[in-house]
C-alpha cells in the first residue's frame, strides 16, 4: 500500500521540486521554482493562510505532494505536533502528537519543535528538541518512533536543541551534539535502529549536516565549533577533518565545488577538507550562508548582506537590509529572498554588481523559522501561522 | 503477478468474512514492548498499524494500555489513539462520548491515557469541560489538574473583579493546595496577598531552605565535578576537611528566604571562580515513600539522597529555573542526608557569575512531601 501510495505522490508531484528538508533539496536555500512572487502583504498576494496549534522554529517542508510541519504546546512545551497539509489548498490532512520525553528546557528565543523535520515522497522524519523523533508514512501511519533523552539519558542543552536531521536513501543522519553523551548518528530510515554513531565534543551546537557527492564519492558532514568533520554515510568511517574557529549556529553549504564552513572566518574548502581560503567579511550570524550562481551570500544578525566572488571571498558588494534575522535566505529566479523576524520579506535582485532592493513585504508576525519554496509559492511560517504567499493556483 | 496475488486475495476475503473483531490485545503488547535504541519498532510498526485499522473500537484498549506504559511506549499508543479518533471522525463517524467519560473519571487508568480520552471527548462534547472539571481539582492526572486549577481560577478572578472579595479570596484558598504549575501558583499566591492573605510558598512547593553550605572544593579546568570531595564520602566528618589550595573548609549555616528557595552562593560564601559547594540538609520524613529531589542551578550539578547519586548535569550558565532537573529515590522514615554539589567553573562573561541553586523534594506530582530540615 505505501508503494502504491508512493507512486502516486510522484505522479501527483511529477514536475514540482521537492523541498524535503532545512533549507530545501541539499540544504542549500535554493529552488528551481518560476514564477515566485516578488511583492506580497497581509492583505495582497497570500494564497491560504492555515492557523497552527503553536509555536515553532521548524521550516516547513514539502514532498511527495504534501507539506509537513512541527509545532510544539503546552506549559512547558512538552506536547510535540506533527501535521500535515495539502501545500494546494492548506488543507488540513492529519494531525500526530507525542509527548517529549527529553527536557524542555530553552532559551527563550527557541522552542521544542526547532529543528526542521525531513521528508522524501512517502516518508516523514520528524526531529524535536527534546530529542524525540518520529517517522511517519504520508498519511500520518507511524512507522517508528526513538527517545533519544531516553537511550541516551544525559543529553543536555538548556539553551535548546535545534539541529535538523537529514536524509539519504534509507539513512537519516541525526545531530545531536550537546554537553552529555554527544553524538553524531545515522539510523536506519526503515526500522529506527542506529546503523552507526560516533561521540563528538561535548558542546552545544545548532548546525545541520551535510550530505553531498564530490567525485562520485557520497559524504555527510558534521559541523561542531572546533571541527568540520566528513563521515562516509554508509560506514561511519571519517574520510576527513577540517579543525578551525567554526560557527555552532549556521549550517555549512555545498555548491561550485566547494564546502563553507560558516565561522570565523567564513572558511571555502575543497570537497576532500582542504582549504582553499578563509574571508573574515562573509561571517554568518544565525543564517546560513549560501552559494548561488558562483557568488557567495553571507547575512549577519543585524541584516548585512555580503556577496562575494566564490573562487577567492572577494567581496562584491555589502548592504543592509531590515533586521533582526534568524532565518537562512531562499535563492530563486535571480532573486534572494531573506525574511527577518519581525516578517519583513527584502527581495534582492541579485547578478550585479551591487543588490537592487526589488521589494520589502511585511506581514507583522514573529518569524524565526526559514522559507520553503514549491508549486510557485513561498511558505513562511509564524508561531501561529503557516502563510502559502503566491498567485492563486 | 496472478499467481503472487492469490495468497493475498484469500487473506483478504478471509478477513472480510471473519466477523468477530480481532483482539488488539497482542499488538498492544507489541507497542509496549518496544525498548532503547529502536528495540522492538519493527514488530511495534506492524502492530499500530493492526490496532489503528480495527477504528473505534480499539481506542479504549488503546487507552488503557497506557496504564504502566513507559514514556515510548505511551508514544506509540498516543499516535494510535489520535489516528483512530481523527479518522473516525473525518469519516464522519462519531465516538463513544459516554465510554470515553467514564475512561476520563475513572481514576485507578493512567493519567497519559485519561487526558487523551479527554481532549477527544471535548471535540465531540464542547460541554464536557464545565460538567467534568469541578470534580477534577485534585485529579492524579497533572494535565487534568492545570486545566481544572484553570478553569477555578477564572472564575475565582472573575469574583475578585465583581468586587467579591471575600468569595476570591476564599476561592484562592480553596484551589491553592490543589496548583502544582508555578504559574499557577504565582497566581494564586499574588492574588491572596493582595488579598491581606499570607502564603508560605516555600511549604507549598517542598522548598528546602536550611542548609549547610560546604565550601570551598577545586574545579579548576571544570576537573573538580567529577572529583569525590570529603563530603561525598561523608557529609560531617569528625575531622576537618582541606579544600580548595589547602585551606580549611568553611562550613555556613544558611536560611533563605526565597519563595522557590533559591541559594546565591556568591551571596553565601563569596565569590569564588573555579570552585565547588556542597550545600547539606538532615531531612526527617514522618514515613518511608518515593521521592523526587528537584533541582534548579545554572551550574554543574550533583544531586545526593542518603549517600546515593540521583542525578548529576555538567553544564554551566545555560539557564536557571524551577525544578530544572529531578533525581528519583526514597526517603528513610527518621532522618535522610540530603547532598547538593554545585560547581562554578571560570568563565569571565557577565552572564557566567551566578552561583546559585534551589531545591525541592515532592512527590510525582509536583506537591510537596512531608518533611522537616532537622539542625545540623
Amino acid at each position: 500500500m505505501s508503494l502504491i501510495a508512493a507512486a502516486l505522490a510522484l505522479l501527483a508531484t511529477r514536475g514540482e521540486e521537492d523541498w524535503p528538508q532545512f533549507r530545501g533539496p541539499g540544504g542549500r536555500g535554493i529552488s528551481e521554482e518560476r514564477g515566485l512572487p516578488v511583492q506580497w502583504s497581509r492583505d495582497r498576494g497570500i494564497r491560504w493562510r492555515a492557523e497552527l496549534p503553536g509555536r515553532g522554529l521548524s521550516s516547513p517542508v514539502v514532498a511527495g505532494g504534501r507539506l509537513y510541519l512541527t509545532a510544539c504546546t503546552g506549559p512547558e512545551e512538552e506536547r510535540l505536533h506533527v501535521l500535515a497539509f495539502d501545500p494546494r489548498t492548506g488543507r488540513r490532512l492529519w494531525e500526530r502528537r507525542f509527548a517529549a520525553t527529553g527536557s524542555t528546557q530553552r532559551n527563550n528565543k527557541t522552542c521544542m519543535a526547532a529543528p526542521t523535520p525531513v521528508a522524501d515522497a512517502g516518508r516523514l522524519f520528524a526531529l524535536f528538541a527534546t530529542g524525540d523523533l518520529a517517522a511517519l508514512d504520508r498519511d500520518g501511519n507511524l512507522l517508528w518512533y526513538r527517545s533519544l533523552c531516553g537511550d541516551y539519558p544525559t543529553i543536555g542543552n538548556n539553551v535548546g536543541m535545534a539541529a535538523s536531521p537529514v536524509l539519504r536513501g534509507d539513512l537519516l543522519f541525526v545531530p545531536m551534539e550537546n554537553v552529555g553523551e554527544s553524538f553524531v548518528a545515522a539510523l536506519d530510515a526503515v526500522t529506527g535502529v542506529n546503523r552507526w554513531r560516533h561521540a563528538r565534543s561535548q558542546k552545544i551546537n545548532w548546525t545541520t549536516p551535510l550530505v553531498l557527492e564530490a567525485g562520485g564519492r557520497p559524504q555527510v558532514l558534521f559541523q561542531s565549533p572546533d571541527e568540520l568533520t566528513s563521515y562516509d554515510p554508509s560506514t561511519g568511517r571519517i574520510l576527513w577533518r577540517h579543525e578551525g574557529k567554526l560557527a555552532s549556529i549556521p549550517s555549512p553549504v555545498a555548491g561550485g565545488g566547494l564546502v563553507l564552513a560558516p565561522g570565523g572566518p567564513l572558511t571555502a574548502l575543497r570537497p576532500d577538507g582542504s582549504r582553499l581560503w578563509g574571508s573574515d567579511p562573509l561571517q554568518s550570524g544565525t543564517a546560513s550562508p549560501s552559494f548561488y550562481k558562483g557568488r557567495i551570500y553571507a547575512v549577519n544578525s543585524a541584516g548585512i548582506v555580503a556577496c562575494a566572488h566564490a573562487k577567492d571571498g572577494a567581496v562584491i558588494w555589502r548592504g543592509r537590509t531590515p533586521g533582526p534575522h534568524s532565518s537562512s535566505p531562499v535563492f530563486a529566479e535571480d532573486r534572494m529572498y531573506l525574511l527577518n523576524e519581525k516578517g519583513t520579506t527584502t527581495v534582492l535582485g541579485l547578478g550585479g554588481e551591487e543588490a537592487k532592493t526589488l521589494a520589502e513585504n511585511t506581514i507583522e508576525d514573529a518569524f524565526l523559522a526559514s522559507p520553503a519554496v514549491w508549486g510557485g509559492a513561498l511558505y513562511l511560517r509564524s508561531d501561529k501561522t503557516l502563510y502559502c504567499i503566491g498567485a492563486p493556483d | 503477478m496472478r499467481a503472487s496475488l492469490t495468497p493475498l486475495l484469500a487473506i483478504l476475503a478471509a478477513g472480510a468474512c471473519s466477523s468477530a473483531p480481532r483482539s488488539p490485545d497482542r499488538d498492544l503488547a507489541a507497542l509496549r514492548a518496544v525498548e532503547s535504541e529502536g528495540a522492538g519498532n519493527a514488530e511495534a510498526s506492524r502492530a499500530w498499524r493492526e490496532v489503528v485499522a480495527q477504528g473505534p473500537p480499539a481506542l479504549l484498549p488503546v487507552l488503557a494500555a497506557f496504564d504502566g506504559a513507559g514514556p515510548r511506549a505511551a508514544n506509540w499508543l498516543r499516535a494510535a489513539a489520535d489516528a483512530i479518533a481523527e479518522s473516525a471522525l473525518g469519516r464522519g463517524e462519531t465516538l463513544d462520548a459516554k465510554a470515553l467519560e467514564a475512561f476520563v473519571l475513572d481514576t485507578r487508568h493512567d493519567g497519559r491515557g485519561r487526558r487523551l480520552a479527554y481532549e477527544w471527548l471535548i471535540r465531540i462534547d464542547p460541554g464536557a469541560p464545565a460538567r467534568l472539571l469541578p470534580g477534577m481539582l485534585g485529579d492524579p492526572s497533572r494535565d487534568l489538574r492545570r486545566d481544572a486549577v484553570a478553569r477555578a481560577l477564572s472564575e475565582a478572578e472573575q469574583r475578585l473583579k465583581e468586587g467579591n472579595k471575600e468569595g476570591a479570596a476564599e476561592s484562592f484558598r480553596t484551589i491553592l493546595p490543589h496548583a502544582r504549575d508555578r504559574d499557577q501558583v504565582d497566581a494564586l499566591a499574588k492574588h491572596l496577598k493582595g488579598l491581606g492573605v499570607a502564603v508560605d510558598v516555600q511549604a507549598h512547593y517542598g522548598v528546602i531552605s536550611r542548609w549547610t553550605l560546604i565550601s570551598s572544593f577545586d574545579n579548576t579546568g571544570m576537573k573538580g565535578f567529577d572529583v569525590p570531595y570529603g563530603p561525598e564520602k561523608s557529609v560531617l566528618p569528625g575531622a576537618p576537611l582541606a579544600g580548595k589550595g589547602g585551606q580549611p573548609v568553611r562550613y555556613v549555616d544558611f536560611t533563605t528566604a526565597d519563595p522557590n528557595g533559591k541559594v546565591d552562593l556568591n551571596a553565601a560564601l563569596g565569590k569564588e571562580m573555579g570552585s565547588v559547594a556542597y550545600a547539606f540538609a538532615a531531612v526527617e520524613s514522618p514515613d518511608e515513600r518515593p521521592v523526587e529531589l528537584r533541582v534548579g542551578t545554572n551550574n554543574a550539578v550533583k544531586m545526593f539522597l542518603n549517600g546515593a547519586l540521583l542525578f548529576f548535569r555538567n553544564e554551566y550558565h545555560h539557564g536557571m529555573k524551577m525544578d530544572q532537573y529531578v533525581g528519583r529515590g526514597r526517603l528513610r522514615k527518621g532522618l535522610n542526608e540530603v547532598l547538593i554539589k554545585v560547581c562554578q567553573n571560570e568563565q569571565k562573561e557577565d552572564w557566567a557569575q551566578g552561583w546559585s541553586f534551589q531545591a525541592r523534594l515532592c512527590d510525582a506530582l509536583g506537591g510537596a512531601v512531608p518533611f522537616r530540615v532537622a539542625a545540623r
